[in-house]
C-alpha cells in the first residue's frame, strides 16, 4: 500500500486528535488523583443517577447517593474545567446523598467518588448524551 | 452580580425529633464561568458562587466546593437530621466577594 | 395449508401499514400520556380538542408533554422550576415606585394575586383606547409610559419578561381563551395567513414544523406544536425567562428569513393566532424547556 499525501495529511490530523485527548482526561484524572490523594477507587458503594439522554447540556440533573461517605467528588470528564463540585458531609447530614444540576460540553462520562468513613474509595462512572438542539442549539 | 441575586430555600416546619429531611435550595445567579466569549471575542471573566454551606444550630450538614461546571441559578437537594429545634443556615459564598444567607428555622415534634 | 395461513398473516400486515400510511398525511406523533401536576396540587390541562376552523389540529398539546422527564419534572414543582425565582424578583419590580408620577404597578393593581387573575388567559386581545390588538407587554409599556410616567421597558428585555411571568402565574391553571372576533378578527386572519405562509431560504412556514411534526425530531430535538400557553418560558438552554415573541424571532430566524420585530403589529397578530391554537389549554407559565 502506497501513503499518498492526502493520506498522510489525514494520519497527521488524527495524531493532532489522539494528542489533544489524553491532555482533557489528564484535566480530569488530576481532579480525582487531588481528592483521593492517588488511591485507586473501587467501583461500587455509590450510586450515580444521571439522564441518558440530556435534553440540554447546560442543565443537566444528577444525584449521587454514597451511604457512609464523608465527602464525594463529582467530575464531568469531557468539560474543560472537569472538577465540578466537591461535597463534605457534616454530623448533621441525613443521608449522604446531594442532587445538583450541572453543565456538560458535550457527551461525556460523568464520575463520582467517594471518601468512605475508614479512608476507602469507591466511584461510579455514567455516560451521558448530549445532544444538539435542533433549533439554532 | 450582588444586586437581585435571590436565594430560596425550602425546609418543613416541623419534623418528627430524630427524623431526617429534604431540604432544597435555589439561588439565581449566571454562574459565568470565564470559558465564554462575548459579541467581541473578548472573554468574559469568570464570576459564580464558589461555596455553599448549610447548618444546624452552628452544626455542618453539607459543605459544596464548587466550579464553573455548576448550571445557571445553582439548585442542590440534600437530607439533613433533626435531633431538636433549631434553625438551618444557608450560605453562598460569591467570587466577587458577596455572601448570600438565609435562615429557617424547624419545630421538632 | 400453514404456508397459506402465513401468507394470510402478511397480507394483513401489508394491509394494516397501506392503511396506517394513508390515514396520516403527515408525520405528527403524538406526545406520550402525562399528567402536569404542579405543586402536587393544580393539575393542567395539557391536551384539548380545538375548536372548527382554527387549526388543522386534531388536539392540542402543552408544551411540556413533549419533553424529557426530567425537564417535565422540574416544572412540576414551583419550588425547582427556576422561572419562579423571576416571579419573585418581578415582584419587587410590581412594587418599586418609578417614573414622573411617583407611582408602582401596586399603586392602582394592588396586588397582582387580586388584580391580575385572568388576564394572561385573555391576551393578545383588542384595547379600545389603543385602537388595535395589544399583548401584555404593550399593556405594561402603556401603563409605564401614560400613567407612571416612566420609561419603557425593552419589549423582551428582563424587566418586562419577568413581569410577564408575575401576571402570568395569577391565570395559571384557567383556560386560554382569547377572543378571535369582533374587532380582532383581521388581526387575527393576518396571524393566520403569516402562520402558514413559508419564509425564508428554507421555505418553511410555522406549520411546517409545528402543525405537520410535531413530535417528530428535528435533529436531536422533539418538535413540539409550538403553543404558546405555558410563556414566559425558562430555557435550559440560557437559564433565563423567554418571551413569546424572541421564540417567534428565533423560528423566523432558522427559517433563514429576515425577521419582524419584538413588538411589531406582525408578531401581535401572530400571536393572536397562535394562542387560539390552544384556546381551553391551561395557562402553565412559567414553564420549563430545554
Amino acid at each position: 500500500m502506497e501513503l499518498t499525501r492526502r493520506d498522510a495529511m489525514a494520519i497527521g490530523a488524527c495524531a493532532v486528535v489522539a494528542t489533544a485527548v489524553p491532555f482533557q482526561a489528564s484535566a480530569a484524572t488530576e481532579a480525582a488523583m487531588a481528592f483521593t490523594g492517588g488511591a485507586e477507587p473501587t467501583e461500587g458503594g455509590v450510586t450515580l443517577t444521571t439522564p441518558e439522554i440530556a435534553e440540554n447540556g447546560n442543565t443537566v440533573p444528577i444525584a449521587v447517593d454514597a451511604p457512609g461517605a464523608v465527602a464525594i467528588i463529582i467530575i464531568a470528564e469531557g468539560n474543560p474545567d472537569p472538577k465540578t463540585a466537591e461535597v463534605a458531609f457534616g454530623p448533621m447530614a441525613g443521608a449522604q446523598s446531594i442532587s445538583m444540576r450541572i453543565r456538560l460540553a458535550g457527551t461525556q462520562n460523568v464520575v463520582a467518588i467517594a471518601k468512605m468513613a475508614d479512608g476507602s474509595f469507591v466511584q461510579a462512572s455514567n455516560a451521558v448524551k448530549v445532544t444538539i438542539g435542533g433549533c439554532g442549539g | 452580580m450582588a444586586s437581585g441575586v435571590k436565594p430560596r430555600v425550602k425546609v418543613p416546619k416541623s419534623a418528627a425529633a430524630g427524623s431526617s429531611i429534604t431540604i432544597k435550595t435555589l439561588i439565581s445567579h449566571k454562574m459565568e464561568s470565564g470559558r465564554r466569549k462575548d459579541k467581541q471575542g473578548n472573554l468574559i471573566p469568570r464570576s459564580i458562587i464558589n461555596r455553599f454551606t448549610c447548618e444546624f444550630n452552628g452544626q455542618p450538614v453539607v459543605e459544596v466546593a464548587m466550579e464553573p461546571s455548576i448550571s445557571t441559578n445553582p439548585f442542590f437537594q440534600f437530607d439533613a437530621k433533626v435531633p431538636e429545634s433549631g434553625e438551618f443556615k444557608f450560605t453562598w459564598y460569591d467570587d466577587d466577594g458577596s455572601v448570600y444567607e438565609a435562615a429557617k428555622s424547624i419545630e421538632a415534634t | 395449508m400453514k404456508n397459506k395461513s402465513l401468507n394470510g398473516v402478511f397480507g394483513l400486515v401489508a394491509v394494516t401499514t397501506f392503511a396506517i400510511g394513508t390515514v396520516s398525511v403527515w408525520a405528527e406523533t403524538a406526545p406520550k400520556p402525562a399528567k402536569l401536576v404542579v405543586n402536587d396540587e393544580s393539575e393542567m390541562v395539557t391536551e384539548v380538542k380545538p375548536a372548527e376552523g382554527i387549526s388543522h389540529l386534531a388536539t392540542a398539546y402543552d408544551g411540556w408533554r413533549f419533553r424529557a422527564s426530567e425537564t417535565q419534572a422540574v416544572q412540576s414543582d414551583d419550588f425547582e422550576n427556576p422561572g419562579m425565582i423571576f416571579v419573585e424578583q418581578a415582584l419587587d419590580n410590581w412594587n418599586k415606585v418609578d417614573g414622573t408620577e411617583g407611582k408602582s404597578c401596586a399603586s392602582c393593581h394592588g396586588a397582582p394575586e387580586e388584580s391580575m387573575v385572568g388576564v394572561r388567559a385573555s391576551y393578545p386581545k383588542w384595547d379600545e383606547t389603543m385602537g388595535k390588538v395589544a399583548t401584555i407587554e404593550m399593556e405594561i409599556n402603556n401603563c409605564r409610559t401614560t400613567r407612571m410616567g416612566a420609561e419603557p421597558w425593552k419589549y423582551t428585555g428582563g424587566e418586562m419578561t419577568t413581569m410577564n411571568a408575575l401576571i402570568s402565574v395569577q391565570s395559571r391553571g384557567m383556560p386560554v381563551n382569547v377572543a378571535i372576533d369582533g374587532p380582532a378578527q383581521s388581526a387575527w386572519e393576518h396571524g393566520k395567513e403569516m402562520y402558514y405562509t413559508r419564509t425564508g431560504e428554507l421555505e418553511l412556514s410555522c406549520a411546517s414544523c409545528h402543525e405537520q411534526h410535531y413530535g417528530d425530531k428535528i435533529r436531536a430535538e422533539t418538535l413540539s406544536q409550538g403553543q404558546i400557553n405555558g410563556f414566559p418560558s425558562y430555557r435550559l438552554k440560557n437559564g433565563k425567562l423567554n418571551s413569546i415573541h424572541a421564540r417567534f424571532k428565533g423560528c423566523v430566524r432558522d427559517t433563514r428569513a429576515e425577521t419582524y420585530k419584538p413588538g411589531s403589529q406582525d408578531f401581535v397578530d401572530l400571536e393572536l393566532y397562535v394562542a387560539s391554537r390552544g384556546n381551553g389549554l391551561s395557562v402553565s407559565g412559567p414553564s420549563v424547556r430545554n
